[in-house]
């Protein structure tokens, strides 16, 4: 482990000049297009339209205060039940385990305009349970859980099969409760990988836009989220305001993802 | 007696958000039997949302995957210095809701943007680029792991050898780093076939000529064809468990390599 790092330092020098500085320089010309260029025109066009106090407005205020306060909810939510859903998946065992085991990234693959549609059929105006939420805020919960379901049951899951069972059974034949056991054994094990797991759903949850559309009726002041309101301010012809708004979630999704690698590299510090 | 409520809870949670919905909605579609479900996504513009995203998809599934490996063997073989800033920015898509990435480009191609009057929005190339920014991630998040895992002994030994640079990637690499490379193609499939929110703002929705098959759900939905909103989700639902499928298959070839 300790030689590789610079042996992989050591060896480009050497190559630079062939296939290296073609990977290096059309993977910074493609990134710079396709993605630092728009960003950079959304940053400048809120600049140069000095619209900075179009994110004070009481409507975007509102707007981004449902979107944090569901996404923190959801994350909640989500680190309780993916973790629990990712034990069943390793430590339990039952027929079916395969299936469920593969449904779980669906929602990955189901484009979220799908997700939009499919939770109104069910729980919606027509409902066959005789459960409507479409156009509460219950609505905007349930989508934002349905397409960020995959992630905490994802991070979690590896480190639960690799978790050595050893230190349970230690615990529990040294007279800890199953309670005792998962929460000073089991779950500070688990803990930053739940957090990651967390934080990715937060993020995906502050971002959504296709699941919540058309489940959550777009009331200003009481079901718009912050992306919605994004694609009304469009809509309407007031780029300039929507940009404000942009901007704001953009510095939430930079945060997030600064946050989770600082933090991966502070726990894999600790492990070497 | 814990583990069997921890399992029906876990298991309850999964019916109640995710397999009741999905399945009701096939229910739905075909409530009056299988023809009108037909006939709702043969319909003229149904067809043609399903090509344009067909085709979308395509372009965007070939450059990101060419992106994908190169950029992949800079951040793990070459990183030059300065990077680190590469790394970050090829998550943000995962991180960045799709609408503030439509606005980016509208306003980056739209009236006043610094590269307006190319007839990019409202047309088939501005929906090609919203939709290979949102799923640029997947091809190298796959293959960084990997190249990272293989290391460079054998690649330096083919250079060693007298291999030239192509020969060492087409003998050496590739092999190592394929299966990566597939499942990465998978996930950006499904994402490029999935996109709603950045096609939504760039597109200009125009059935018939600007109109994905997502935007036809939703267009679909909103004018009260609740059985053409139905048929064509069956058929977006139906390729997503194409991809499921895949996704088992390659995940086992790719960790027993």
């Amino acid at each position: 482990m300790a030689a590789s790092p610079q042996a992989a330092v050591a060896l480009p020098r050497a190559r630079l000049s062939g296939g290296a500085g073609l990977a290096v320089g059309v993977s910074t010309a493609y990134l710079s297009v396709v993605v630092l260029l728009p960003l950079a025109a959304l940053v400048w066009a809120t600049h140069a339209h000095g619209s900075w106090q179009a994110v004070t407005s009481k409507q975007s205020i509102a707007a981004l205060k449902l979107t944090l306060l569901a996404s923190f909810a959801v994350a909640v939510v989500q680190a309780i039940a993916g973790t629990a859903v990712a034990w069943t998946l390793v430590r339990d065992s039952f027929p079916g385990q395969g299936a469920v085991n593969a449904v779980i990234d669906f929602p990955f693959a189901l484009p979220t305009i799908v997700t939009s549609v499919t939770l109104l059929a069910l729980y919606g105006p027509r409902s066959p349970v005789g459960i409507d939420a479409a156009f509460t805020r219950w609505a905007i919960v349930l989508a934002l859980l349905f397409v960020t379901l995959p992630f905490v049951v994802r991070t979690v899951q590896p480190v639960l099969i690799e978790l050595d069972q050893e230190m349970e059974e230690a615990a529990a034949s040294l007279g800890a409760s199953s309670l005792t056991t998962f929460r000073r054994v089991v779950l500070p094990n688990l803990l930053p990988a739940v957090l990651s797991g967390v934080a990715l759903a937060f993020a995906r949850a502050v971002g959504e836009f296709g699941s919540v559309v058309l489940v959550s009726g777009n009331l200003p002041f009481k079901t718009e989220v912050a992306s919605v309101y994004i694609f009304g301010r469009i809509e309407s012809g007031d780029a300039a305001g929507a940009a404000a708004v942009s901007v704001v979630l953009l510095a939430i999704s930079f945060a997030v993802l600064l946050g989770i690698g600082a933090f991966r590299r502070r726990v894999t510090r600790h492990d070497v | 007696m814990s583990r069997l409520a921890l399992r029906f809870a876990s298991l309850g949670y999964l019916a109640v958000l995710l397999l009741a919905p999905v399945g009701f909605v096939f229910y739905r579609a075909f409530e009056h039997g299988f023809w009108p479900a037909w006939h709702a996504v043969t319909a003229p513009d149904a067809l043609h949302a399903l090509k344009l995203t067909l085709v979308v998809a395509l372009i965007a599934v070939v450059a990101n995957t060419i992106f994908g490996i190169l950029c992949a063997l800079a951040i793990v073989r070459y990183r030059p210095p300065g990077f680190g800033i590469v790394n970050a920015l090829v998550d943000l898509p995962l991180a960045l809701s799709p609408v503030v990435v439509g606005l980016s480009l509208l306003l980056l191609y739209g009236r006043g943007g610094w590269l307006a009057g190319h007839n990019i929005l409202f047309a088939t190339p501005g929906i090609v680029l919203a939709t290979i920014f949102v799923s640029l991630p997947f091809v190298v998040r796959e293959v960084v792991p990997v190249l990272r895992e293989v290391g460079i002994d054998q690649e330096q030994a083919a250079s060693t050898l007298g291999a030239s640079g192509m020969q060492t990637f087409l003998r050496v690499t590739w092999p190592a780093i394929r299966w990566a490379v597939a499942y990465g193609v998978v996930l950006t499939t499904a994402r490029a076939l999935g996109e709603f929110g950045a096609v939504r703002v760039v597109s200009g929705n125009i059935a018939g000529r600007t109109e994905t098959l997502t935007l036809y759900v939703q267009n679909q939905y909103e004018e009260f064809n609740a059985a053409g909103a139905y048929a064509a989700s069956v058929v977006l639902a139906l390729i997503a468990v194409a991809t499921l499928l895949l996704m088992s298959r390659l995940r086992p070839k790719e960790e027993t390599r």
